[in-house]
């Protein structure tokens, strides 16, 4: 009870909605269309096409930066979808879960990473075991990791 | 035809989703304050660790063999009974939760059957789209009636591979009663199966085979024909288990508790306080969820269990009229605690129940009660309250009484896996 949920991913997100006009204001002149804004864009439906089987993950380490994905980031990994060549998977390397990209050489699967310093890893035969598909990345330009949730977060004051 | 799903030692599950290297590891979980086991995986089970057996005792042994200990992880569990539900919601339109790990699906109609698709193969696909999806392993039992879902779910052995039994012909409905034992019949507690097997009944067939009347004569009356006929493929509407059972789960709600163990025995008013205010808080919450108000309070406070003079002191409330005013309940539950509380005592649990519930709205204006304009105004109020912890957590906003600070009463949960779903700071880590 000393910890307080900013709030749950699986339910409250749905209401989570931000405002899209249709057409960019202009300056001077008031849009008549502006007092019908479209419906609401919801990013959860953006980011949660699966509810049921989406999870958000922390990336830590540097081997996927070549794709976009960076130390820190937050991923959304969908397990009911089927990885295919090119994929970015989590998959399970000695039953610990891994963030790479599936590749096809000969038929046979590779976990590449995306980054020419980390070699990449071959997988023995049938031993291929992938936790989820990776369908976005979510990075800040605040820092990795913000101390307050975005929800309660203050606006910081900037210096004069 | 109904199909009881059942998720295989959930908790446990839902810890090796987040971490796949306890898959084949001994795993326990603790129930809250790291009081005792809750759950244990079948390679716990098989060492044998018993459900219920007191943490204290059994951590040596956990040691010695290695296994991995967790705290209960609510917020966790929760969320992925959530995600199960939703993704059996998408098979069946008719899911009927009975737990957080169990729920009845309503097949009736063959719409939900592709054309030459055998029923334990449909029962097979639900259970992959739940472990694809969720990552959690369940059982499954198909049968007409749901006390013979439960029963077909009993008789799946996770070693053998057998995830799904059904229980479609006589013959197969005949040999599930021949092997299932009377006290483990869904609805039988542990009094009426003490009974039965005295008069010589050893298994669910031998209750079948009794006469109707027999059966209304010594099992409950009307309650136990309704189980004969459930498990003669019958199925009874109405039929609660939890009308025979002399365990808990009440039938209709009678009440609603909310009851803690301290972390460390609590000798100051104040946070005793503090504690109550945040227990009828909790409490309340439940009551508007279930659209009832309560009548009575009773405020229970208990000091060690384990010394020679247990002892449990209760005080109640008779409110002069129910209420689901989180604001009402805590004056009173703040004014009984008062009078019960003996200076220098140590407690070591604290709890609130509300009884003598009635539905929202039924309460009569009396003499002393609230106007109907007051009563509007507390509905809203509690209305926003809800809405608010909803969203943004639980106890984001909350009565002063409940304290602001951190909170000295909170339980031991020395073992806590994080939030990996439900926080953001807690979210499960990738290496990449």
């Amino acid at each position: 009870m000393t910890s307080i949920t900013p709030f749950s991913v699986a339910v409250d997100w749905a209401g989570f909605t931000l405002p899209l006009f249709a057409c960019p204001v202009p300056a001077g002149f008031p849009s008549p269309a502006d007092d019908f804004p479209d419906a609401p864009l919801n990013l959860y439906e953006l980011l949660f096409a699966h509810p049921a089987s989406t999870f958000l993950a922390r990336v830590s380490g540097d081997s996927m930066v070549g794709v976009g994905i960076r130390s820190g980031d937050i991923v959304a990994v969908d397990r009911s979808l089927q990885a295919g060549e090119g994929s970015i998977v989590v998959a399970l390397i000695e039953d610990e879960q891994t963030l790479k990209c599936l590749r096809y050489r000969n038929g046979r699967p590779w976990l590449d990473a995306a980054n020419e310093r980390y070699a990449p890893i071959a997988v023995a035969e049938g031993g291929l075991h992938l936790w989820g598909v990776v369908t976005h990345v979510i990075h800040s330009f605040q820092g990795a990791k913000p101390k307050t949730s975005p929800a309660v977060r203050k606006p910081v004051a900037r210096r004069p | 035809m109904i199909a009881l799903v059942d998720c295989n030692n959930f908790y446990v599950s839902c810890q090796r989703v987040f971490e796949p290297r306890l898959n084949g590891q001994p795993v326990v979980v603790l129930s809250n304050n790291d009081g005792c086991l809750i759950a244990r995986s079948d390679e716990a089970k098989a060492l044998g660790f018993k459900m219920g057996e007191p943490y204290h005792l059994a951590r040596p042994a956990l040691q010695q063999h290695g296994v991995r200990v967790f705290s209960s992880n609510y917020a966790l569990y929760g969320d992925m009974s959530r995600r199960v539900l939703r993704v059996l919601g998408d098979w069946v339109p008719e899911v009927d939760v009975y737990s957080i790990d169990e729920a009845f699906l309503n097949l009736d109609g063959t719409q939900f059957l592709r054309r030459g698709q055998s029923l334990s193969q449909y029962g097979s696909d639900i259970r992959a789209a739940v472990l694809q999806h969720v990552g959690i392993p369940t059982c499954v039992g198909v049968a007409p009636t749901k006390t013979l879902a439960k029963l077909a779910n009993r008789l799946t052995n996770r070693r053998t591979g057998h995830n799904v039994v059904t229980l479609e012909t006589d013959a197969q409905r005949q040999a599930a009663l021949a092997a299932t034992p009377i006290e483990q019949v869904w609805g039988i507690g542990r009094r009426y199966g003490k009974k039965l097997l005295e008069m010589g009944l050893v298994t669910a067939a031998d209750l079948t085979a009794m006469p109707e009347g027999w059966v209304r004569r010594h099992l409950g009356g009307v309650v136990g024909v309704r189980l004969w006929q459930e498990l003669h493929g019958q199925p009874c509407l109405d039929f609660d288990p939890a009308a025979l059972e002399d365990e808990e789960r009440p039938a209709r709600r009678h009440s609603v508790a909310h009851t803690r163990s301290f972390g460390r025995p609590q000798r100051d008013p104040a946070v005793l306080g503090e504690a109550v205010a945040s227990f009828v808080a909790r409490a309340a919450e439940k009551l508007r969820r279930h659209g009832l108000s309560a009548q009575v309070l009773t405020v229970l406070l208990g000091t060690d269990r384990q010394a020679p003079q247990p002892h449990t002191f209760t005080a109640v409330a008779t409110l002069p009229a129910a209420t689901h005013d989180t604001g009402e309940l805590t004056r009173a539950a703040l004014e009984r605690l008062r009078r019960l509380l003996r200076p220098g005592t140590a407690y070591h649990r604290a709890g609130v129940m509300l009884s003598g519930l009635e539905p929202m709205g039924q309460t009569q204006l009396g003499l002393f009660t609230q106007t109907p304009e007051q009563l509007q105004r507390s509905q809203q109020l509690m209305t926003r309250l809800d809405a608010l912890n909803q969203r943004f957590g639980q106890s984001t906003v909350r009565y002063a009484a409940a304290g602001l600070q951190e909170q000295k009463w909170e339980g031991r949960h020395n073992f806590r896996s994080p939030a990996y779903t439900t926080d953001w700071q807690n979210l499960w880590q990738v290496c990449a």
